[in-house]
């Protein structure tokens, strides 16, 4: 369960960031992402996934979220 | 030396390895990359943070250095207790050159070393009680003092003294901010886990004491932080100026020349401008998230990289700043072009190797492709993946980028590559200069500095040329060893 930093990048993407892993990486994809919610399995630039149960209303970026690890 | 081509750099590689065991060997060849500016992450190609092999040497320093020496140490109106034995605390006294402006004693307390001096009994009983105590010495010593930190040597780690608890009471008892630090040296692979420690006291312990309450602060659409530059020879002085001048207040400098009420001001900033990424990029994660305060990195060394960095820098405001920005660079054309035209001639075409922490392998490098120079090596001790997917977008193809470099490494590495130069700290240094070459310390400027800003770059061409044209490297042999020159007549 990282605890991970969701921020914006300059090109306006989303970036995953984990200090503790050391990981920085720009989100390719998420499951949910609508106006209303916001979450389920999101699929970062270098393939590694992870997952969050989908939050209403979406959250303002940037945010600290809890993460699990997807399979 | 002419470049390598990708095949020599790895051949060049292997050989180097080849003494190494094997288990080693394998471990060794993951910190070693052949630069491909291509790449779009290095994470692939290096591995980094990564604990130091035992048996070989490496120059990291630990956590304690990274808080107390390089985070906190130049606050300068704060005084900072080195808590625990006594010898950790001078090696980050003044040892690293950040300037302070100031009456030591009176509003500025860097270059004094206070510990709390541990013997067996503490060890023994706990060091609480003797923590009290000195913070009580302090404020008879220096009641002027704004704030404290408490810098936690290794054993009060393993110990397990409650200095959280000692600093809320005397906290509360004094009156001022007393910051305790977990920064024990045993914590981490490096200096790098102790600049995060100290950036999550800052959140934790100096931001929130303004938050939302009004402290009658005047806002401008224009002001800014320094964040991460430590004035090592008086850096942030020029750096400082020249955004001034381009129409931006700079309302904290945070830490270099830096007080505590600066840091708990910079919450009110528009924009963070982070210089060493490294080492507080957590506390502007932190400040984005929290106060809506975005950051931005930024470098002054050379003009190009401050070309770009002010014109990035103006893209976040509006056209006051941007024509602020046209006129600096107009302002100081002729300047640096005079100090190119002076310096290039000589220094063109020179190699340059680097190995230094945990920013300035990348940062320094337009400056020296400014002089006409080449990197052909750069290196960190302590940097992470991501300062590596910066370094190789500013690396020239096939050259070498080595992580956390062994002492045999690098003198193989310079042997093979004979650069006319090397950048690194004061470790290196006599090894380098030994082996005949022109050396520059680029942790401390060498004495020298500072190297930020326009002012910075006519000392830092100067200082290049000063060293690798001086005469000295072609007396490098002892008279025995040169070729016997033709007997002179001997007087009767």
């Amino acid at each position: 369960m990282p605890s991970v930093m969701v921020r914006r990048n300059d090109e306006g993407k989303l970036l995953f960031y984990v200090a503790k892993k050391d990981l920085e990486e720009v989100i390719t994809k998420v499951e949910v992402d609508t106006a209303e919610e916001w979450g389920g399995e999101v699929t970062l630039s270098d393939g590694e996934r992870f997952y969050i149960e989908p939050i209403r209303p979406p959250p303002a970026f940037p945010t600290t979220l809890r993460f699990r690890r997807g399979d | 030396m002419a470049a390598l081509t990708r095949e020599e750099t790895q051949n060049l590689i292997q050989e180097v390895l080849a003494v190494y065991p094997e288990k080693a060997r394998k471990d060794r060849a993951k910190h070693l990359m052949i630069n491909d500016p291509s790449l779009e992450t290095a994470k692939k190609c290096i591995t980094s943070n990564r604990k130091s092999l035992p048996g070989v040497m490496t120059i990291r320093g630990c956590a304690y250095a990274g808080s107390r020496g390089v985070c906190w140490g130049p606050i300068k109106d704060m005084i900072h207790i080195s808590h625990g034995p006594v010898g950790c605390g001078i090696y980050s006294t003044m040892g690293r050159r950040h300037y302070s402006n100031g009456t030591t004693g009176a509003d500025i307390f860097t270059n004094i070393n206070v510990t709390s001096d541990f013997q067996e009994k503490d060890i023994v009983f706990g060091g609480d009680k003797k923590l009290k105590t000195i913070i009580d010495e302090l404020e008879t010593l220096f009641p002027l003092a704004k704030g404290y930190s408490v810098q936690s040597e290794c054993p009060i780690g393993l110990i397990g003294d409650d200095i959280e608890s000692v600093s809320k009471v005397k906290s509360a008892e004094i009156g001022k901010t007393i910051v305790p630090v977990r920064c024990e040296g045993f914590r981490g692979v490096s200096q790098s886990l102790g600049h995060h420690i100290a950036n999550d006291t800052i959140r934790d312990w100096v931001l929130p004491t303004r938050e939302g309450k009004d402290d009658g602060f005047v806002k401008t659409p224009y002001d800014v932080n320094i964040l991460a530059d430590y004035n090592i020879g008086g850096d942030i002085w020029p750096s400082r100026m020249l955004l001034e001048e381009i129409g931006l207040r700079v309302i904290a400098q945070v830490p270099g020349d830096g007080t505590l009420m600066e840091m708990e001001k910079s919450i009110h900033a528009k924009l963070n401008l982070l210089h060493c990424y490294r080492s507080m990029n957590y506390v502007s994660r932190h400040m984005e998230e929290k106060y809506g305060i975005p950051w931005m990195e930024y470098n002054l060394f050379g003009p190009t990289k401050i070309e770009a960095s002010l014109r990035a820098i103006a893209e976040r405001f509006d056209d006051r700043i941007k024509d602020g920005v046209e006129r600096v660079l107009a302002k100081y054309k002729p300047q640096w072009q005079a100090v190119v035209d002076k310096y290039r001639p000589r220094l063109e075409g020179k190699t340059v190797m680097l190995y230094v922490g945990g920013l300035r392998p990348r940062h320094i490098i337009g400056a020296y492709e400014d002089l006409g120079m080449v990197v052909v090596g750069t290196g960190y001790e302590f940097a992470h993946n991501d300062d590596y997917d910066r370094t190789v977008k500013e690396m020239g193809d096939a050259t070498l980028i080595y992580d956390d470099v062994t002492a045999f490494e690098l003198d193989e590495f310079v042997k093979k590559l004979k650069p006319d130069l090397i950048g690194s700290g004061i470790k290196e240094k006599y090894q380098f200069q030994k082996m005949g070459f022109p050396f520059r310390q680029m942790h401390s400027w060498d004495y020298s500095g500072p190297y930020h800003g326009y002012d910075g770059f006519a000392i830092f061409a100067r200082d290049m040329d000063m060293t690798l044209n001086n005469p000295c490297w072609g007396e490098m042999k002892a008279p025995w060893l040169r070729p016997a020159a033709p007997p002179e007549s001997q007087a009767a």
